[in-house]
């Protein structure tokens, strides 16, 4: 039965491999032909800098676009010598959601899909309620990415979980591994599919979306290699979130761009990471939301 | 073994227990083709369910990011435990030399051939992009416990088809040499294909025992590792309800329950359909019920073992699971599971009425339907109750609902797995002749000459 099946697939796969060559060659000598009916053997082209010039057909050349494979190779390996930790300070969490905002226009996601998501937390009946954001966790020990059949999702050099929407085949097994809820699915087409049809996949924000594949948070590693700070955190308008590199042993506030040491900053304030029995060894910390006013909780705790 | 002396005896008994096994296949009544058009119209609507489903995206079913396993896996589940009856029957019994077992066993590897191909048919419909199946041969890594459910799968798969086939072959080529023109002659010439020029001699029945004992010996791991693994999907990862050291062997246990449970209804369809009370005496339903008991017993004594001993600690997430399964909105479907579907049957099997052929085979749905819920409380639950809040999500994403598209998609599991064991059935016979013949000590070299009744 296996091996039946498998063998179609290989036919069709074949099959739609050859349409698609023959149409896109198609395509592209129909495009050559219409260039051939506007000018001779001149032609005229705007240029990206906003220039008109006169070139030679015979010069005319299909232009480099950045190549899928090259994209998911440089996202694989990560950034050289980095160690990307978050600290995440819950006594200055007001719930103001800015970065939930923030995380979803930038990954394209739905409203129901939360890379980062802030949970009303409280640990008994006696302590108070608080607000917890939580991002992926991005763990030193990642249980999703053990059980990922095809190597999806993969843990990188610089500490970042990744996913590539391009080889995932949409099992789920990495959303029931994960002990913190951290992934989503797309369960339908995802939001503003149309627009960003055809758009060069970008594995380090995880878009274009993709139906039938696994997202989560990913610390906006595109955002990292441009020397930006992850959409959330600087979206963050209370200071609730340093970000930074261990190994520079410097993580910097998202709001007030303040830069301070990370061992004294977790040492000194007390963090603690999120079930940490579980052997998980995330690298997210928390400090303790001491005197933060959350509302009471009206259900849904555990 | 009984002696048979006459070879006027002999054939006319072979003629008998042939014109008896060939009904299955000759049967051409309403009955049989309403039956197929039944199998075949199902099957067909709920394929059209999956092409719903790859069009519009799993949105279609009622699964959501918590809750991200359903019924597939649940029916996927239930359908490896299925399975597993092939490897009891046809391999543990007839290893330990249970002659009675024999018969029965064709009948086993027709269940476990159509629940395991299913079971690797609805992962694949449970797939967000099955187009990208391929993948898993590309960039396969073998850290996935996945990967090892693929490959115990396809070799269980592969040698449950051996089982069928190898003691099919001297049948085959009986049938060829003495069924007439009551067979079509595509059917005939399958025979002969398929019988791979069988003649019946000595060093041939020495390689088919051959063969067949390595085979019987090599499923055993592999039948076992296809449940452990597939227990291990959920063991492997950290979530209260599913983080169990004894889930491996507690599945395994499992699946002997449902499995004897379907080869029960399924030798009684069997013997009422195609006459065959001769073959499928009432000592086999009696036999087969003490199996039952057995196996119902270890798997009490695993259930207690699952079960108890978390409710007895309570841990924190753990015991929200619990209090789900023990008084929550899954009490109906755990307790019917363990008191109707388990320790009932326990009790009732042992007193003699119950083993004969009818209350046997009724007890028998009965243990199926419950193997089934256990199948969806072991799956749904857990998922229900992550370690961390389900907040700022639709409402829908709280609760798992089967949606139509979901109850098409299973309906079609079901039905192409009976679709498959009844084609086997009209296809071939239900119990193997020779081995019938051998039991009742008519020689072999009766069994290649041509009937003498026609």
């Amino acid at each position: 039965m296996e091996k039946k099946t498998r063998r179609n697939f290989m036919k069709t796969l074949g099959a739609s491999v050859g349409a698609a060559g023959v149409l896109s060659s198609g395509s592209l000598l129909s495009a050559c032909n219409r260039v051939e009916e506007v000018s001779g053997d001149k032609i005229t082209l705007l240029t990206s800098s906003g220039e008109l010039v006169v070139v030679d057909r015979s010069q005319l050349k299909p232009a480099e676009l950045p190549s899928l494979t090259e994209n998911q190779l440089r996202g694989r390996k990560g950034l050289p010598g980095r160690s990307w930790v978050m600290v995440i300070d819950l006594s200055k969490c007001r719930n103001a959601r800015e970065c939930m905002k923030a995380c979803q226009s930038h990954h394209q996601l739905r409203p129901e899909q939360h890379h980062i998501n802030v949970l009303q937390m409280q640990d008994s009946e006696d302590t108070a309620p608080y607000f917890m954001p939580k991002p992926c966790l991005h763990c030193d020990n990642p249980p999703c990415t053990k059980v990922c059949p095809v190597n999806a999702t993969f843990k990188r050099e610089d500490g970042i979980v990744l996913i590539d929407n391009e080889r995932c085949i949409g099992c789920r097994f990495c959303i029931a591994a994960c002990p913190y809820s951290a992934r989503v699915f797309n369960w339908k087409e995802p939001r503003d599919a149309e627009k960003y049809e055809g758009v060069t996949y970008n594995i380090e924000a995880n878009v274009p979306q993709k139906k039938g594949t696994i997202s989560k948070c990913l610390f906006s590693a595109d955002c990292l290699r441009d020397g930006k700070l992850p959409s959330c955190v600087s979206a963050c308008p209370n200071g609730v979130y340093w970000f930074g590199d261990k190994n520079e042993d410097a993580v910097t506030n998202g709001t007030t761009k303040e830069t301070v040491s990370f061992t004294q900053l977790v040492k000194e304030g007390a963090a603690y990471t999120l079930m940490k029995e579980l052997g998980t060894r995330p690298r997210v910390y928390y400090l303790p939301p001491k005197g933060q006013e959350a509302s009471p909780i009206e259900g849904d705790h555990i | 073994m009984q002696k048979t002396e006459s070879p006027e005896e002999s054939r006319r008994k072979l003629d008998k227990i042939v014109s008896d096994l060939t009904r299955s296949i000759l049967l051409k009544d309403e009955l049989t083709r309403f039956w197929f058009f039944i199998l075949i119209m199902f099957a067909g609507v709920g394929l059209w369910g999956w092409i719903l489903q790859i069009k519009n995206g799993l949105g279609v079913t009622g699964m959501g990011d918590y809750i991200s396993w359903g019924l597939y896996i649940a029916n996927f589940v239930f359908f490896v435990a299925i399975s597993l009856v092939g490897l009891l029957i046809s391999s543990v019994l007839q290893l330990l030399k249970i002659s009675w077992a024999k018969p029965v066993s064709r009948a086993a590897e027709q269940i476990a051939i159509a629940a395991v191909a299913l079971a690797g048919i609805i992962i694949v419909m449970d797939m967000g992009r099955p187009d990208r199946l391929l993948n898993i041969f590309l960039h396969g890594r073998y850290a996935s416990p996945i990967v090892w459910d693929l490959t115990v799968v396809s070799t269980y798969l592969a040698i449950s088809l051996l089982l069928f086939y190898i003691p099919l072959i001297p049948d085959l080529a009986l049938l060829h040499e003495r069924m007439g023109p009551e067979l079509p002659t595509w059917k005939r010439k399958l025979y002969k294909v398929l019988a791979l020029g069988w003649k019946g001699n000595d060093l041939q029945f020495k390689t088919v025992y051959h063969a067949l004992r390595v085979l019987m010996i090599l499923i055993i791991p592999v039948g076992l590792s296809i449940h452990t693994v597939t227990s291990w999907l959920f063991a492997a990862t950290l979530r209260p309800g599913w983080d169990s050291t004894i889930f491996g062997p507690y599945f395994v246990v499992g699946a002997f329950v449902a499995g004897t449970g379907a080869l029960i209804i399924l030798m009684y369809v069997y013997r009422l359909r195609y006459g065959l009370k001769e073959y499928y005496t009432d000592m086999h339903f009696d036999r087969m019920g003490k199996l039952l008991v057995l196996v119902c017993l270890v798997y009490l004594y695993f259930n207690i073992n699952e079960f108890f001993v978390p409710v007895y600690k309570m841990k924190l997430a753990e015991g929200v699971h619990l209090k789900t399964l023990f008084s929550g909105g899954y009490a109906f479907m755990f307790w019917f599971a363990q008191i109707v579907g388990l320790v009932l049957p326990i009790l009732l099997i042992q007193l003699k009425f119950f083993r004969r052929p009818l209350p046997l085979s009724l007890i028998s749905v009965v243990i199926l339907l419950s193997a089934w819920f256990k199948r969806y409380l072991i799956v749904i639950p857990t998922m229900e109750h992550p370690f961390l809040p389900v907040q700022n999500v639709p409402e829908s994403f709280h609760h798992y609902k089967p949606t139509s598209t979901e109850m098409l998609i299973m309906l079609f599991s079901f039905f192409a797995a009976l679709l498959i064991i009844s084609i086997l059935a009209k296809l071939f016979p239900v119990i193997t002749i020779w081995e019938v013949a051998e039991e009742q000590g008519i020689d072999k070299e009766y069994l290649t000459e041509k009937s003498n009744t026609q």
